[in-house]
């Protein structure tokens, strides 16, 4: 770990002060930058301890959910309103981490974790996320927990969050301020790509802050899933998880939306293969069709490989998890 | 906002009722302040990454990794650690109960394991055997002694509902 | 001098250690402290294999608090000689000896050590230190040494080599009707323990040390602490009251043990040296290894002949080795066997003895390969066990002592339900999830090793025991209580175990099953000793209503020795103590392994491991719903505890089964998962019901107390079992553990 400064700013405006500074590092849950920080991968010159700031409410205001950046991840799991009106929501908060991690990591820590990638963890090897131009280690390493979708020449590390592929599919928004000013970044938009940048997990700017998330009303009702595949049946990283969300009517799909994790550098959605699902029948056949068109592209890295058709499996069945109204129990580890 | 131009910084901690005036560097966890400045062991570390679970307190009666969390960004709180469960001699019903099911053999994850079920049961979110499992995860226990700790968990929240029950 | 009722040994006993470990009051070997104490904070190499070509210092020796930084260039005094680094359980080679030089024999050696006042100092300066290295080729990759195996030419004390072979294996396989012959994989576990490795090292005043250690042996890490650097044996006392698990970590002394006490010889000051959990991952593992396994039977399912072939991995500069092969030609009879076992080098630290070494993975293949040929014959899985059951050791030659493993069979396979088992695969469904079923075999060395104890009887009637022994979780603290107890008649809370100080009566290191057998036998005949001591006192003493009596003729009880026949004529033993003007009283019991019995019987623990799998097959997830562990240990102590024994080693049979695997960048030579979040071991979540069973197993040869041993039996045969349970459920047979999902979806299905 190395020697820092540290400020604990009880507004807004002086966070984003003191986040000016472009080795400042926001510390909120501390479950990921703390632990960063005693790899040597974050080295921050000044933590901002954001605390304090007022962004600890949890708003439902007609159909809408507004989520303050520092609502905790079991707060908004077990809050009542989301239970009932966001359940995939809350499923894919619970099937992340531990309780007690999810006491302490905040909504907005959620979105900026970083990636599990061994290497981007260990600063001994090469990794262009951890240091630029340094190459890519995972390419022909380690990779079994590595990207299938999306991935580029200069990093194939994968997005760990559950609740951002819940969140990919509910459409949230992403409420940012800083020194510009507030502005809102819609969710696909706000996690991105590696490309030749894999520095950049998402499209926040210098100094910017997240303040809260909004979600609008789910339109699904029971038809929805959040499936986890991990390595072991808690307290693991998923290899694949799928949130799926089904509009049905008179036996057809009106609308559909799917996401993955643990397969890209982002939560992955393929809106082109979900409007490909309108008007069909809710069965496996369609199912199994979609999830072939949404890995029509994925690569494997070699270890990586059962992804795809592990994948392939998840979806169609999350679909028909979906379809059924028979959401994944995410303690009773059962797999309907 | 609070500027710190030195590298300590006051904070003040209430940990197990006592309250504690301290001064203290940005870089110190909770952990470290715990077992090595203020001699309660109890509290273990056993990956120092929040992947064990070992280090399990209650912060403001909510449990927590605390090798994840910087001292100083606790400033104010209430901790509880495993040297603070027992009231007065008179050992914590989780306690008695992992004693009674011999929910531990090396005893080193034992304290977060049953900070944790304190947790748990104040959460009031857990009401089945694989509810207890699920929600017990975040807490690795090598020894194997899963199956007991599970034994003991549902041994009190049994004699709580029926404590309840009678009462109503 | 018999006692009236014996209330403790046999019976179900919560550990008398229980309330110091529930409130946080066991102190671990990290969490003893003294003013003034430094903390060391270890800096690890980045390469697998070369040189140190410069260290910079100069930004780690500025930071606030730090004392001094050792490395290769500045080591404190330590033995030149080679043989004074071997401590009681080294396998043949050259020990490792921490900044003996600037050369790099792993990745993940330690290249330096940093002390300073506070713990944050020490680990903040690490972080500054910059390395230059000058690497040379390497390689972690078993596959590719595979073709440079060799025999180890020096042979591992107390590790049998391979029996040599017995009738004719390779034609008996040729010419048998039905044969499988099957490649296996196990790859590399670690440890891990929850307690990271630490040793606090007490400076006290004209340099005599008190060293807490995470150790399975006080007095193994005593020998090494005064070999190394030179020190009289009075000036070094090592103390392991409680530590964290082991699971053979803790048999030879790690590298941290050699810095805390460098560091504190160098400073004349404390010092605390931790580990860091990605450090662990660098102390020794279980070996990587390949087995091939080939069976033949008859029609009948009767063992023709039986092939087991093993290379497994060690260092460059140790033959570690362990008893891999060897069960495959004692666990059932055939007249035909073949066994090898071979090492190859690799760039790693050496392996280590991790619970059950040996058996845990070679009977995981032999296990899986004899289920196999079951269902190349048709045969019950089970059955196919019974009709090839042992009479004797046919390695040896020798009588067993006892083998209860017919009841082993009986009783789990009645508790499990097996009956109602339909033996084709894929034939067992719950839902959506194949159901399936598997059985196993275990089996281990029931060991007596030389042990002493003392036994001393205070003036108020109370006593204590004391003997070296480490208790990892084992139960030590409260069996050694219970047999103390039991001697004199005594309630638990009157008497006082002592373990876990290499001040203590002479033990063993805490390992191979053998600390229940040989310690609580050393306590049972220091009790005995102690007992003939008293009478003699009581029977000599003035007007003694006690003096026409002979031994057998009085008992003990309420702290009070009486005639049996005439319980009022009786003495306190305070009186006895005061009228011969003693304050306490003590006798000395020792143990050692019965040779002339050695020649003709030897002692296993047997069990019968059964398993139940749901297998969701399109997405490759396992469940371990239930597990039935029926073991033959000989006397149980203290069934409670015995028990957990048990559910501990089935749990990491699971996580050998389906998680546990280091995962090495061979590129790189670096285990890249080295940390909890990556390395899965078992959680609550994968662990649903584990029923223990012990049957009944008389046994007077094994040890003087009857018992055998629990430690590693619980772990042998659980990961087969568990296998043999997924073929069951999915007619997929993975031969490469951990079976992870991946594995499942990949296995081609049953043709």
């Amino acid at each position: 770990m190395n020697r820092y400064d540290y400020v604990r700013p009880d507004t807004v405006a002086d966070a984003i002060t003191a986040l000016a500074n472009p080795d400042a590092r926001a510390l909120a849950g501390g479950t990921n930058l703390v632990d960063l920080m005693k790899y040597d991968v974050a080295r921050p010159a000044l933590v901002v301890d954001i605390n304090r700031l007022p962004l600890k409410s949890i708003e439902v205001s007609g159909d809408k959910l507004r989520v303050g950046a520092l609502v905790s991840n079991s707060d908004l799991a077990w809050h009542p309103d989301v239970q009932a009106r966001w359940p995939l929501l809350a499923s894919a908060i619970l099937a992340g981490a531990s309780p007690q991690l999810r006491n302490a990591a905040t909504t907005g820590g959620n979105l900026l974790q970083r990636t599990r990638c061994y290497y981007f963890y260990d600063p001994s090897t090469a990794c262009n996320k951890r240091a630029p131009g340094s190459g890519c280690s995972a390419i022909g390493g380690v990779n079994r927990i590595h990207a299938i979708l999306g991935a580029s020449s200069a990093c194939i590390a994968v997005h760990p969050s559950d609740m951002c592929v819940a969140l990919a599919v509910l459409g949230a928004t992403v409420e940012v301020e800083g020194p510009q000013g507030q502005r809102e970044i819609p969710f696909a938009e706000f996690h991105r790509l590696p490309g030749d940048m894999p520095e950049r997990d998402n499209t926040l700017q210098q100094g910017e802050l997240i303040t809260a998330v909004a979600i609008p009303a789910p339109q699904f009702g029971s038809h929805f899933t959040y499936l986890k595949l991990r390595d072991r049946l808690s307290y693991a990283f998923a290899l694949v998880s799928v949130a799926a969300a089904l509009q049905i009517e008179n036996g057809t799909i009106k609308d559909a939306r799917i996401a993955l994790g643990g397969v890209a550098h982002k939560p992955w959605r393929d809106v082109e293969a979900e409007q490909s699902l309108r008007g069909q029948a809710p069965e496996p056949r369609v199912f199994e069709a979609v999830a072939q068109l949404i890995l029509r592209d994925a690569k494997g890295q070699g270890e990586n490989d059962f992804k795809i058709e592990l994948a392939t499996r998840a979806i169609a069945r999350a679909l028909a998890q979906a379809a059924a109204g028979m959401p994944q129990n995410q303690s009773d580890k059962v797999i309907q | 906002m609070d500027q710190f131009a030195s590298s300590r910084i006051p904070i003040s901690l209430t940990v197990n009722g006592q309250r504690h005036q301290l001064a203290i560097e940005p870089w110190v966890t909770l952990l470290d302040l715990l077992r090595e400045r203020l001699s309660l062991t109890g509290a273990k570390k056993g990956c120092d990454q929040g992947q064990c679970g070992a280090c399990t307190v209650l912060i403001d009666g909510q449990r927590i990794n605390s090798c994840l969390q910087l001292a100083v960004t606790r400033d104010g709180a209430e901790i509880t650690t495993i040297e603070g469960l027992a009231d007065d001699g008179q050992l914590h019903p989780l306690q008695a109960s992992f004693i009674k099911h011999d929910a531990f053999q090396c005893g080193y994850c034992t304290p977060g394991q049953i900070c944790s079920a304190a947790g748990l049961l104040a959460e009031g979110h857990t009401h089945s055997r694989a509810e207890i499992r699920e929600h017990m995860s975040g807490n690795l226990c090598r020894c194997g002694a899963y199956t007991n700790i599970a034994d003991a968990i549902e041994d009190v929240m049994q004699s709580r509902a029926a404590m309840k029950e009678a009462a109503e | 001098m018999s006692v009236i009722e014996q209330l403790h040994v046999g019976r179900p006993t919560s550990r008398v250690d229980g309330r110091l470990k529930v409130t946080g009051k066991a102190q671990y070997a990290a969490e003893y402290s003294t003013n003034g104490m430094l903390y060391g904070y270890i800096v690890s190499s980045t390469i697998a294999a070369g040189h140190i070509s410069s260290m910079d210092l100069t930004a780690a020796r500025r930071m606030p608090g730090v004392v001094e930084i050792f490395t290769h260039e500045n080591r404190g005094k330590a033995a030149w000689l080679d043989r004074k680094w071997r401590d009681d359980v080294a396998p043949p080679g050259h020990p490792f000896r921490p900044l003996h030089s600037d050369r790099i024999l792993f990745d993940g050696q330690p290249v330096a050590l940093v002390v300073a006042e506070t713990f944050e100092a020490a680990r903040d300066a690490a972080s500054l230190i910059a390395i230059a290295y000058e690497a040379d080729p390497h390689c972690t990759e078993l596959a590719r040494k595979r073709n440079e195996a060799y025999v180890p030419p020096e042979k591992r004390s107390g590790i049998p080599p391979p029996p040599d072979p017995r009738g004719a294996a390779e034609q008996a396989y040729a010419d048998a009707p039905v044969k499988i012959s099957r490649d296996y994989r196990i790859n590399p576990e670690h440890h891990n323990p929850m307690e990271m490795f630490g040793s606090t090292c007490v400076y006290e005043q004209g340099g005599k040390l008190t060293i807490y250690d995470k150790t399975q042996g006080s007095q193994n890490a005593q020998g090494y602490v005064t070999s190394v650097f030179g020190l009289s044996g009075d000036d070094v006392r090592v103390v392991n009251h409680y530590v964290g698990g082991a699971f053979g970590s803790g048999l030879r002394p790690q590298h941290q043990l050699f810095f805390a006490v460098m560091a504190s010889l160098e400073l004349e000051r404390s010092v605390r040296v931790t580990m860091t959990r990605k450090q662990m991952f660098h102390i020794g593992y279980r070996p990587d290894n390949y087995q091939t396994v080939s069976l033949a039977a008859d029609r009948d399912g009767r063992l023709q002949s039986i092939m087991h072939d093993a290379v497994a991995a060690t260092s460059h500069y140790e033959d570690y080795q362990e008893a891999v092969v060897n069960w495959s030609g004692l666990m059932y009879h055939c007249d035909n066997v073949k066994l090898t076992y071979q090492l190859a080098k690799l760039n790693t630290a050496t392996p280590c003895d991790m619970r059950a070494p040996g058996a845990a993975i070679g009977v995981t293949a032999m296990e899986c390969a004899l289920d196999e040929l079951a269902y190349e014959l048709g045969i019950d899985p089970l059955e196919m066990r019974r009709i090839n059951f042992a009479q004797k050791d046919e390695n040896t030659n020798k009588e067993f002592t006892s083998k209860a493993l017919m009841e082993c069979y009986r009783a789990g396979a009645a508790a499990f339900g097996w009956e109602r088992r339909a033996q084709q695969p894929r034939a067992m469904r719950d839902g959506r999830q194949l159901v399936g079923w598997g059985v196993s075999t275990g089996i281990w060395d029931a060991f007596l090793q030389k042990a002493q104890a003392s036994a001393t009887l205070k003036q108020d009637g109370t006593l204590e025991v004391a003997t070296a022994a480490s208790d990892i979780g084992t139960g030590t603290w409260t069996i050694l209580t219970q047999i103390g107890a039991d001697a004199f008649g005594l309630p638990l809370e009157d008497v006082q175990a002592r373990i876990g100080d290499s001040s203590l009566p002479m033990s063993p290191v805490e390992g191979g099953s053998w600390t229940a057998a040989s310690n609580g036998s050393a306590v049972q005949a220091a009790c005995d000793a102690l007992k003939q001591s008293l009478f003699k006192l009581a029977t000599k003493m003035a007007n003694s209503p006690l003096a026409d009596a002979s031994f057998d003729d009085v008992a003990l009880e309420g702290r009070r020795i009486f005639r049996k026949d005439d319980p009022a004529r009786g003495l306190a033993i305070s009186e006895i103590m005061h009228a011969a003007g003693l304050s306490e009283l003590t006798e000395q019991g020792k143990v050692s392994p019965s040779l002339i019995q050695m020649m003709n019987y030897i002692s296993y623990t047997h069990s019968a491991v059964f398993a139940e799998v749901q297998v969701d097959e399109d997405l490759g997830v396992v469940r371990v719903t239930r597990v039935v562990c029926a073991a033959a240990a000989g006397r149980i102590l203290n069934p409670k505890t015995a028990r957990s024994q048990i559910l501990g080693g089935v749990v990491m049979g699971i996580g050998m089964a389906l998680h546990e695997e280091g995962m090495t960048d061979h590129r790189l030579g670096k285990i890249m998962n080295a940390n909890f979040a990556e390395y899965h071991i078992p959680a609550h979540a994968d662990v649903e019901d584990i029923e223990v069973i012990f049957v009944d197993e008389q046994d007077d040869k094994v040890s003087p107390i009857g018992v055998k041993g629990l430690g590693e039996i619980g772990i042998v045969g659980t990961a087969a079992a568990v296998a043999n349970a997924i073929f069951h459920a999915t007619g997929k047979r993975v031969r490469d553990f951990p079976i992870t999902i991946d594995k499942i979806l990949t296995a081609p299905p049953l043709s």
